[in-house]
């Protein structure tokens, strides 16, 4: 069983972002970029597929500017075999990338296809559930656990009331959630090992795919600061405080 | 305008969540229809009835609905989908779960966690952990949306709207449905809390929870946690807050041993006041708490309890 990646490129996740001054966009020039962590914990899952004989082989794909290649790169020292980069500049929304997806689905025929549950840039959480309605494929969102077994694979999903299993047949979309794994770091060998692994560069006209969208980003702003309150001595000074000034006890 | 809003169950029962959700689509403005999909959900109907700006709602009852699985959840949605300008769900798992796949089948983007309504196709919603907040504009014929019920306050019940059957009925051959394992408590669901107190890392293990569970009988909150103190096996996932786990804004939020990284802020930074209970003085929460005690929860926290 071939199983298919989908890894984005965003902002590190320890850096404190900025609004642009004239309030177009967030800032990202030189800041620090890296594979969105919930894309890591797929690659993660779909590596430890094919080293549990359940995969044959882990293909990555994203969708994004020619410096995305540097997450494919990570993606092949982590463990995947070949790499699908879909370039382009413009900003690539979710049911873009989803039908991007959907078309590298129809070509590679994938058993299982892992994605993040959400990109910590956008927080859309959709393009997995979008890919699977697209290709008619079933889904197993937010997953903890996935058990391939036979022909069905095993879901449990993280939801508002705690935990629920579904089954699935294959082939199946699933996204992954924090506790599906803990994903490894790629060793010095296989950084330099990935260097020479296949990465098929394409465009979205490759695959007839329109990436604009009906969406505009009008503005974007900074949330309003909370300032900092006082420290409190003790335990009754605080309890003072939440009854007569905060008026909340 | 004439809007569709998927109501939000928990164990078969209107949850809370819809309330709020209703509120953003009376924000938009025009007819709001409620569909209560599920198996056995009259009486989540009959609840959804109740809610004020309300003008119908539309029940599915039926066994392919049981636990709204994503596919025929998804196929449900698109066949109704055609008599209305806006699609809302709450920004539940639920919601999440389902709508992209509306908005993928009618060729139309989806926007997430919406926060503020400036008009019928241009919302608010936070991006980047909520660092940023981006005004988007829609320009789609149908427009799908999840809503963050911390945006808008809940409409209230004095309405007794009429109540419909749909007689759509999908096939799914796909998913099935195999178990759940739901947290049972007795406190107040975590979103809708006006107290909510949360241990992190520095609870130390899963045990001295406990320790909050006096402070929380006696404040009637619900008890959240950070992602380290889930990871650890602590408690259960269900109680993790922040940018990818639950948002909550309650009056009073109470931090116990956790740090305040930006991902647990964006759960619970807009709570009205927010204490901090954490041994270090330089740790990031206090940036962010209205009341800060610096010093050790092993020790604090017997104390608190006592004298509330
Ligand atoms: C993609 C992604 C998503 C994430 N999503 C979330 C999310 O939704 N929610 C979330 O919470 N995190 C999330 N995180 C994790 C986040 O970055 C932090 O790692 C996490 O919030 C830290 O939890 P903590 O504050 O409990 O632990 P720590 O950062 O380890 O802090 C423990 C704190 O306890 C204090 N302490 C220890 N012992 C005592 C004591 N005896 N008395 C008083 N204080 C004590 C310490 O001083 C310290 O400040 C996410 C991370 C990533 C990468
Ligand atoms: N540009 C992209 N290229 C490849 N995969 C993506 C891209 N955008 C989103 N994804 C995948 O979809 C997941 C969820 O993203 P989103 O729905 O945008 O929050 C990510 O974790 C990726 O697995």
């Amino acid at each position: 069983m071939k199983v298919l990646v989908a890894v984005k490129r965003v902002i590190d996740y320890n850096v404190k972002i900025r609004v642009k001054a004239d309030h177009s966009d967030v800032d990202l020039t030189n800041v620090k970029m890296a594979m969105n962590p919930f894309c890591e914990i797929a690659v993660e899952e779909a590596v430890r597929l094919k080293e549990k004989g359940v995969a044959t082989e882990v293909v990555a794909v994203t969708v994004g500017p020619k410096a995305a290649q540097e997450q494919l790169r990570t993606a092949l020292a982590l463990g995947a075999d070949r790499a699908i980069h879909i370039e382009t500049d413009e900003r690539a929304e979710s049911l873009a990338v989803a039908k991007l997806l959907a078309k590298v689905v129809e070509e590679e025929q994938p058993g299982l296809v892992v994605l993040g549950k959400q990109a910590i840039d956008t927080d859309n959480n959709q393009t997995g559930q979008m890919l699977a309605a697209l290709t008619g494929l079933p889904q197993g969102t937010f997953a903890s656990e996935v058990a391939v077994d036979g022909e069905k694979v095993h879901v449990t999903r993280e939801i508002d009331g705690g935990l629920q299993t579904i089954a699935l047949t294959l082939p199946a979309i699933v996204t992954t959630d924090l506790r599906l794994n803990e994903p490894r770091y790629a060793k010095l060998p296989d950084i330099m090992k990935a260097k020479k692994k296949p990465l098929d560069v394409k465009t979205p006209a490759d695959y007839g795919v329109e990436v604009a969208s009906k969406v505009s980003l009008l503005k974007v702003e900074s949330p309003a600061e909370r300032k900092g309150g006082v420290k409190v001595a003790s335990v009754d000074e605080l309890i003072d405080k939440l009854k007569n000034e905060a008026k909340v006890l | 305008m004439s809007i569709l809003v998927l109501a939000d169950l928990h164990e078969g029962q209107l949850a809370g969540a819809t309330a709020h959700v209703i509120a953003a689509a009376q924000q938009i403005g025009g007819d709001i229809d409620v569909l209560v999909a599920g198996e056995g959900v009259q009486a989540a109907a009959e609840a959804a009835a109740k809610l004020d700006g309300v003008s119908k709602v539309r029940v599915a009852d039926n066994a392919v609905y049981a636990h709204q699985l994503a596919e025929p959840m998804g196929a449900l949605l698109v066949e109704l989908a055609g008599d209305y300008t806006h699609v809302l769900a709450s920004a539940s798992t639920t919601g999440k779960n389902v709508l992209p796949r509306l908005a993928a089948l009618k060729d139309v983007s989806q926007l997430s966690d919406v926060i503020a309504v400036d008009s019928a196709d241009t919302f608010k919603r936070p991006i980047y952990a909520g660092n940023a907040i981006a005004t988007v504009k829609s320009d789609d014929v149908l427009k799908v949306i999840t809503v963050r019920s911390t945006g808008f306050d809940a409409v209230g019940e004095g309405n007794s709207a009429p109540v419909e059957a749909v007689d759509v009925v999908v096939e799914n051959s796909q998913s099935s449905f195999v178990k759940e394992e739901l947290a049972a408590s007795d406190r107040p669901e975590l979103g809708g809390a006006k107290v909510v107190i949360s241990g992190g890392r520095g609870m130390g293990n899963g045990e001295n929870f406990k320790l909050l569970d006096g402070i929380a009988d006696k404040l009637g909150a619900a008890i959240g946690a950070s992602r380290a103190a889930v990871d650890a096996g602590f408690v259960p996932n269900d109680m993790q807050v922040g940018q990818t786990g639950k948002i909550v804004a309650p009056d009073l939020y109470i931090a116990v041993g956790i740090s305040g990284a930006i991902q647990h802020l964006a759960g619970m930074k807009d709570s009205k006041v927010i204490v901090a209970i954490n041994k270090d003085d330089e740790a990031p929460i206090f940036q962010v708490a209205d009341y800060g005690l610096v010093g050790d929860l092993f020790e604090i926290l017997p104390e608190l309890e006592s004298k509330l």
